[in-house]
């Protein structure tokens, strides 16, 4: 009450105080000027990525391991197949770091070398699954109608099929071995991909920027790859982060199965299943080693997928 | 709508016989016979056992007659174990693993949601971090490792559950937890994710300037639209604990039927690998379609666009 009373009581003095709001001297082109440098997408999702710690730690973290996984088997003073039948099942040592296995090989070179199959399978996988998936995807969704309607009835039918049950049977058809386990999960695998380009595709193209480059004559080609595509990595390069463990993770699963790489060469899925035994003769570290990898290289793909996620969502962004 | 619902149920049909087709040309281009073993058999036997099983006839006849015999639901004898039908297998086996896997189902729901809900909550706040940790931890152990160091630690260290078999409750537990675990962390990731986008809409705005208690918002208002792409997820969720029940069973000495499947993949036991694939698909797209299903009724806005569509 207080207050309305005295702005009524100024008013009296209205004219004089209407002096003291002078607009000041309008100064041309400043008005206008952007005084935060404009980020592009990338700079702005590189940004919100670099803020959540979590996830730099994950991209630190991954880069450590493919450089391990380089050099770790060659700094090993042991390769992955020299069998010291003496040495068997040695605890952590100066000579071997991290232990050895029933057959007295060294644990240490053969996670790094293990390390380089299972991210050479999860790595190929996405990428086998980017280029069909991408390819396919974009290619229904910007077409749309009839092709559209055939392309996706393909897809239904395969995104039916049991994921692990055709890769069983692709391994047990192929024999076990890398080539058939990376087949087997690119055969299903990049219907998932394909779905979330379609979607995304199919979202943008209606889109203003589209039908302008359009108007001006762009080709198809040239707007599927300099228009749609690019809007569309985001939720690509989500996808990707996500089927590189779960293609880590189904090969660990075949070596379960007896179906996974066979010797000299290893993987950490073999390993640990290898390492199943130890555990119950108090042999830890034969176990321990490759699912502490397995299970942080899992940690930090998904932790980097989940920071991508929330960095490149438009709509997330900028958020708390 | 209901036209939708009949060509859903078609594509269905067609993705079986896909499956079928493909499991069958595939397990006979396997290297290896069911006959094939330590045990050299007389050739004459040799002959005669693949007379039995129609192993001799052209592979197309071969085809012809396998599928007549699934259209009346007969998916044929064991070779390995010849007094076994494999319907008796399904039949031993299924009601066991089906105990399993709903169970661990379950489990996973209810600690999912919770999970996904409280971290959403706190988004980038210690708690989120903390539950999502869980969860990722959840996803990133394989569940063979997982399953081993439970037996380890609870059966054999501390001596509290029993290790392995499946008669009394008591038996479930370990197998459960393991099975349950990496669902529960997919689940709670999702929720968490479709919670912070829905938290951000205007309803939810709205919702609080009416003066909602925040329960009311959470549960009625927010929860109840986040937890659709959940629902969407309960197919690939059913796969994924349909496969980790392979290898739980066969860690815990479960009998159900993914041990009858994994066993009959080393053995080249072509009719039980058949008849369990074709078992297996049909459940997993059946349960696709229920999604489906669930999701039209759930989410209304979906009628809409397939009417326009």
């Amino acid at each position: 009450m207080g207050l309305r009373q005295e702005t009524f009581y100024e008013k009296k003095e209205k004219i004089a105080l209407d002096e003291w709001f002078v607009p000041i001297e309008k100064k041309q082109g400043e008005a206008e000027a952007v005084v935060r440098p404009s980020l592009s997408y990338w700079q702005e999702a590189w940004r919100n990525l670099w803020k959540n710690k979590l996830a730099m730690i994950a991209l630190f973290f991954l880069t450590l391991l493919i450089i391990m996984s380089i050099i770790g088997p060659i700094i090993s003073p042991h390769s992955i197949s020299e069998q010291k039948l003496i040495n068997q099942n040695q605890p952590p040592s100066s000579e071997y770091w991290f232990g050895t296995d029933s057959l007295g090989r060294d644990v240490f070179a053969r996670t790094w070398y293990g390390a380089r199959i299972s991210l050479f399978v999860g790595v190929t996988a996405a990428v086998i699954d980017f280029l069909i998936g991408v390819a396919y995807g974009g290619l229904s969704g910007y077409k749309g109608g009839k092709v559209d309607h055939i392309m996706m009835r393909i897809v239904e039918v395969l995104y039916g099929l049991p994921y692990l049950l055709i890769v069983i049977l692709m391994s047990v058809v192929m024999g076990p071995g890398l080539a058939s386990i990376i087949i087997a999960l690119s055969i299903t695998g990049w219907v998932g991909m394909a779905r979330i380009v379609r979607g995304q595709v199919l979202q943008i193209k209606n889109y203003e920027f589209i039908l302008a480059s359009k108007t001006f004559g762009a080709k198809s080609y040239r707007i599927i790859r300099k228009n749609l595509l690019p809007n569309t990595m985001g939720p690509i390069i989500v996808q990707m982060t996500l089927t590189v463990p779960s293609a880590i993770f189904a090969e660990a699963f075949l070596s379960f199965l007896g179906l996974g790489i066979q010797a000299p060469l290893t993987s950490w899925g073999v390993m640990a299943d290898e390492g199943l035994s130890a555990i119950l003769t108090g042999h830890w570290w034969r176990l321990f080693f490759p699912t502490l990898f397995i299970s942080l290289t899992m940690f930090a793909f998904n932790v980097l997928g989940d920071g991508l996620q929330d960095a490149l969502d438009p709509k997330l962004r900028g958020g708390k | 709508m209901k036209s939708y619902y009949v060509k859903r149920f078609f594509s269905m049909l067609v993705t079986l016989w896909v499956i079928i087709t493909i499991t069958f040309f595939l397990m006979h281009f396997t290297p290896g016979s069911p006959f094939n073993d330590e045990r050299t058999t007389n050739e004459a036997i040799q002959k005669n056992l693949e007379e039995q099983y129609h192993l001799d006839k052209p592979l197309i006849v071969q085809y012809g007659m396998y599928l007549k015999q699934i259209a009346t639901f007969d998916f044929g004898i064991s070779i390995k174990k010849s007094s076994q039908t494999v319907n008796e297998m399904i039949g031993r086996g299924f009601p066991v693993s089906f105990e399993l896997g709903m169970v661990a189902l379950i489990v996973a729901v209810i600690s999912g949601i919770t999970l996904g809900v409280v971290a959403s909550l706190k988004h980038n706040g210690v708690i989120d971090y903390l539950a999502m940790t869980i969860a990722v931890i959840g996803i990133s152990i394989p569940n063979f490792v997982l399953a081993t160091m439970l037996i380890q630690q609870f059966a054999v260290h501390w001596k509290i559950l029993p290790t392995a078999t499946w008669s009394s409750w008591r038996h479930m537990i370990l197998p459960t937890i393991a099975l349950a675990t990496s669902p529960t962390a997919i689940i709670a990731r999702l929720t968490r994710t479709s919670m912070l986008e829905v938290l951000t809409q205007d309803y939810i705005k709205t919702a609080k300037a009416k003066g909602l208690s925040s329960f009311k918002i959470i549960v009625k208002h927010a929860l109840r639209n986040a937890l659709l792409p959940v629902v969407t997820l309960l197919g690939a969720l059913a796969a994924s604990i349909l496969t980790g029940t392979f290898v739980i069973e066969k860690i815990f000495a479960i009998p159900g039927m993914g041990k009858y499947f994994v066993d009959s993949i080393n053995n080249r036991d072509y009719p039980v690998i058949m008849g369990t694939t074709i078992f297996y698909s049909t459940i997993l797209i059946f349960m696709l379609f229920l999604v489906d299903l669930a999701y039209g009724i759930l989410d209304p806005r979906i009628k809409l666009q397939k009417k326009e569509g």
